[in-house]
């Protein structure tokens, strides 16, 4: 697993983490959704052999999990980046050119095709359908930030900003 | 009708009788509205949107989720209905690849044949472009997402009559698949291999993986002598296949077809279930008497056994030793005829037709291999054979009758009758009263059609409980019952289809209890127009005892016939990695928080095992992981240690080894299964 490189003291205490959530809710399968939310907190996604032990703790198959994991898009099924880059694709932002940024970052983190995520680690690139800040449209959110009136160019710096204080 | 409750169809006065759903009271007039989704005994799930229907007052409704009522008005052909009935078909065939020619389905697809009923000539929409790879990993099945019409059939009937969930949907939206967790093959999950996923699917996005190819190619080569066995349950539906169930002469027929495809002998697996109940008799005979473990499950389902191995690690022992008819005629056939035919055993190939796919999972088990190589070598399903049949050109019906070959043509009535669920309970009954020298007793409830019925057979030394389930879920039940100790059955039968092997997955597709209803007394008619009835008066059978394996369950009949079960993972997949990474080389340890390790409290002791080596300040030393399974469930918890296995671990023992593997004290081994620390 490559959080386990990445994330190493930590792992130990996620693993403990789950046994935790799996009794703070009771076993009990019908609150499976925010068992999964909880679990994701702690791995920032769902791993599959995680999901696997938490069918296997609720004594549900691990089929019905991965059917909940895959149907909400709030679930992510692979690593995310310490940086979580969103950029907002509803209707307002699309028309002030949200898609400009999108193409302008799958470039500047030179994002394989069909990645979200740059290979180390540091970026994952999303769309989302609106995040009610249409009066701030485009809008990009960077973990809890949210800059408004964004474009290509700003966004980069933005990115190049992180890099500088990641020491890239 | 005069019915005190009753509704109008169509303008037509129907009574509600107590029918649970308006789409059964439409039935009950005789009108047979489209359904994909729709089971009497499954869930009722309302996705396929074909049975609507106006109601008067509610606009369009879909009958299977709709309540009758009293006074209801109800019209199934308004224009209105019958456009949204063809648009949704027409959806359905732009959904993925529905080009029927080429599929394995063609000709009992519902899909195909309600397009074809409701005049569906031309799909005005594009389909999807982008192909999904088919999961061809099972030896039984082939599942082609592409073909899906997400109808959730398979899901449900995997989940509530089988108790496995093994299939479920993913995504969402347009994106929606039907998947095994995680998207793997059936193979890497705890799939058994009953294929009634196959059964219920509507299109052929579930089908019979097939060998028809390999066993055309052993005919073909002419060093083989090609051998072919015939389960009971064959002959009481291929029939279905050729317009020809009410045919009496059907095995004759059977006989005669594989004869013209060019197998050399035709023999019976019914002569194998009679050996079964020699065997299996006389081993619950033993365990009563010498207080062996009871109760005692039949193991001739192979999905049923392969269900224990997964879920039940620790009722393995109960389950009978004896193989099943199939791996018995393969294991007596492969040992008995290359000398009796004076050919070597590597060029006799046994061939089976059974009406089940999980035979080609039990058939290419490692136990039921002699140096390598299988006692049973392929295994067609009734579907594969009729379309072979159909292939040659031969005409089934109007064949002439042939017969079967000796000896192991030979049979009484309780082989055959393997082929209804409580069948082999049954013939257990007439055995043990055969032995008494009784006449067999007739216990109206081994025959019923219930999925779970129990009732107590009176002998002379007192009464014996003996359970009869069908689908896993119903099993399941009841192991769970006989841990909690609330049941106290001791002889208990298991088959994993509906009304036993005659409701097979390999079976001619049918989606109807009266047509299964058919088989079941096409079976019981065989064995009463039988003479014989009790497998001991099978005389072939006595002389095997006599000149090659002495008596039932002697050490030459174990080696033969009788086999062993071991616990099997229920998903494929990596551990979780609980130690930090630092390229370092550093001791293995793996903690197994699979099912049955984790109802043994592996969590706990992981969790303590976690805390020691942080209090010990060995963290640099042990690379800690969480695994699935190491498929030793029934001696859990398992905890692996620099390659040695400790099973029934407890904190104090991994502390120790823990500690002499820090020392050095404790080498590196392959992992080992036989080191046992226990």
């Amino acid at each position: 697993m490559l959080t386990a490189e990445l994330e190493a003291p930590q792992i130990a205490r996620q693993f403990t983490s789950v046994l935790r959530i799996l009794e703070a809710f009771h076993h009990d399968s019908s609150k499976l959704v925010p068992i999964l939310q909880a679990v994701q907190e702690e791995y920032r996604y769902l791993p599959e052999e995680v999901m696997t032990f938490v069918a296997t703790a609720l004594d549900i198959p691990p089929a019905r999990v991965f059917g909940v994991a895959t149907f909400y898009s709030h679930f992510a099924l692979e690593p995310k980046g310490k940086y979580v880059v969103r950029i907002c694709d509803g209707t307002a932002c699309h028309v002030k050119g949200s898609q400009d940024i999108v193409d302008a970052l799958t470039e500047r983190l030179k994002l394989p095709k069909g990645k979200k995520t740059t290979p180390d680690m540091l970026f994952t690139l999303e769309t989302v359908s609106c995040l009610g800040a249409c009066g701030l449209a485009p809008a990009v959110v960077i973990n809890e930030d949210v800059h408004g009136q964004m474009d290509a160019e700003r966004t980069r710096a933005l990115i190049d900003q992180i890099c500088v204080e990641e020491g890239q | 009708m005069t019915n005190e409750k009753s509704l109008t169809i169509d303008g037509f006065r129907v009574g509600i009788d107590g029918a649970k759903n308006l789409l059964e009271v439409i039935r009950k007039a005789h009108i047979e509205l489209p359904t994909f989704c729709y089971h009497s005994e499954l869930s009722v799930y309302g996705a396929c949107r074909l049975c609507m229907v106006e109601v008067e007052g509610r606009g369009l409704v879909t009958a299977c989720t709709t309540t009758p009522e009293a006074g209801m008005k109800v019209k199934t052909q308004t224009s209105e209905v019958r456009e949204l009935r063809k648009m949704n078909i027409e959806l359905l065939l732009a959904s993925g690849n529905h080009d029927c020619p080429t599929c394995g389905k063609s000709g009992s697809c519902k899909l195909q044949s309600l397009a074809e009923r409701l005049g569906v000539d031309k799909v005005r929409f594009k389909a999807p472009v982008e192909q999904k790879p088919l999961d061809l990993t099972s030896p039984s099945l082939v599942r082609d997402p592409n073909k899906c019409v997400l109808c959730g059939d398979c899901v449900r009937f995997c989940s509530e009559i089988q108790g496995i969930g093994v299939l479920d949907f993913t995504h969402r939206g347009s994106q929606s698949t039907v998947a095994p967790a995680f998207n793997k093959g059936l193979a890497e999950v705890d799939c058994v291999a009953c294929g009634q996923c196959a059964a219920v699917c509507p299109v052929g996005a579930i089908l019979v993986k097939t060998e028809v190819e390999r066993a055309y190619a052993a005919i073909q080569d002419p060093k083989k002598t090609v051998i072919v066995q015939v389960a009971p349950a064959v002959r009481a539906a291929i029939g279905e296949t050729f317009n020809a169930v009410n045919d009496t002469f059907t095995m004759g027929r059977i006989v005669s077809a594989l004869r013209r495809l060019g197998f050399d002998k035709v023999y019976d697996t019914s002569f194998s279930a009679d050996l079964t109940i020699w065997e299996e008799a006389t081993e619950f005979v033993n365990r009563k008497q010498n207080g062996g473990k009871l109760p005692l499950f039949t193991s001739c389902c192979p999905a049923w056994v392969k269900m224990a191995e997964h879920d039940f690690p620790e009722i393995l022992d109960h389950l009978s030793t004896c193989r099943s008819p199939q791996q018995m005629f393969g294991s007596v056939a492969k040992d008995v005829l290359p000398k009796e035919l004076g050919i070597a055993r590597e060029d006799l190939v046994v061939v089976s037709i059974m009406p089940c796919t999980a035979k080609k999972f039990e058939a290419a088990r490692d136990e039921f291999k002699t140096q390598g190589s299988p006692d049973v070598d392929l295994v067609l399903t009734t579907q594969e054979l009729a379309r072979m049949i159909q292939d040659a050109g031969i005409q089934f019906p109007e064949l002439p009758v042939d017969s079967l070959d000796q000896p192991f043509g030979t049979k009484t009535g309780a082989g055959v009758i393997f082929a209804n669920s409580g069948g082999v309970t049954e013939a257990v009954i007439r055995y043990a009263a055969g032995r008494l020298g009784e006449d067999h007793p007739v216990i109206e409830e081994v025959r019923a059609e219930q999925n779970r019925r129990e009732f107590v057979l009176p002998t002379p030394d007192g009464e014996i409980r003996m359970a009869v389930v069908h689908g896993l879920a119903k099993a399941k039940e009841l192991v769970q019952e006989i841990k909690a100790g609330t049941s106290q059955v001791e002889f208990i039968e298991v088959m994993a289809c509906p009304g036993g092997c005659i409701g097979g997955a390999g079976q001619p597709v049918t989606h109807s209890a009266q047509t299964r209803r058919r088989r079941t007394q096409v079976i019981r008619d065989v064995d009463t127009t039988h003479d014989l009835h009790c497998s001991q008066q099978n005389h072939v059978i006595k002389e095997l005892y006599k000149e090659r394996l002495g008596a039932p369950n002697s050490p030459e009949a174990h080696r033969l016939l009788h086999t062993h079960y071991h616990s099997r993972k229920r998903i494929e997949g990596a551990g979780i990695a609980l130690s930090e990474f630092t390229g370092e080389v550093k001791i293995p340890v793996s903690v197994c928080i699979g099912t049955a390790c984790h109802l043994r409290g592996a969590q706990d002791l992981l969790k303590r095992i976690l805390k020691h080596v942080d209090d010990a300040d060995l963290v640099d030393r042990f690379d800690i992981k969480a695994t699935f399974c190491m498929e030793s469930c029934d001696r859990g918890p398992t905890v692996r240690v620099n390659g040695h296995v400790l099973r029934r671990a407890t904190f104090e023992m991994v502390r120790d080894t823990l500690a002499s593997a820090a020392a050095g004290a404790l080498p590196a081994v392959e992992a080992c299964d036989d080191c046992v620390h226990a």
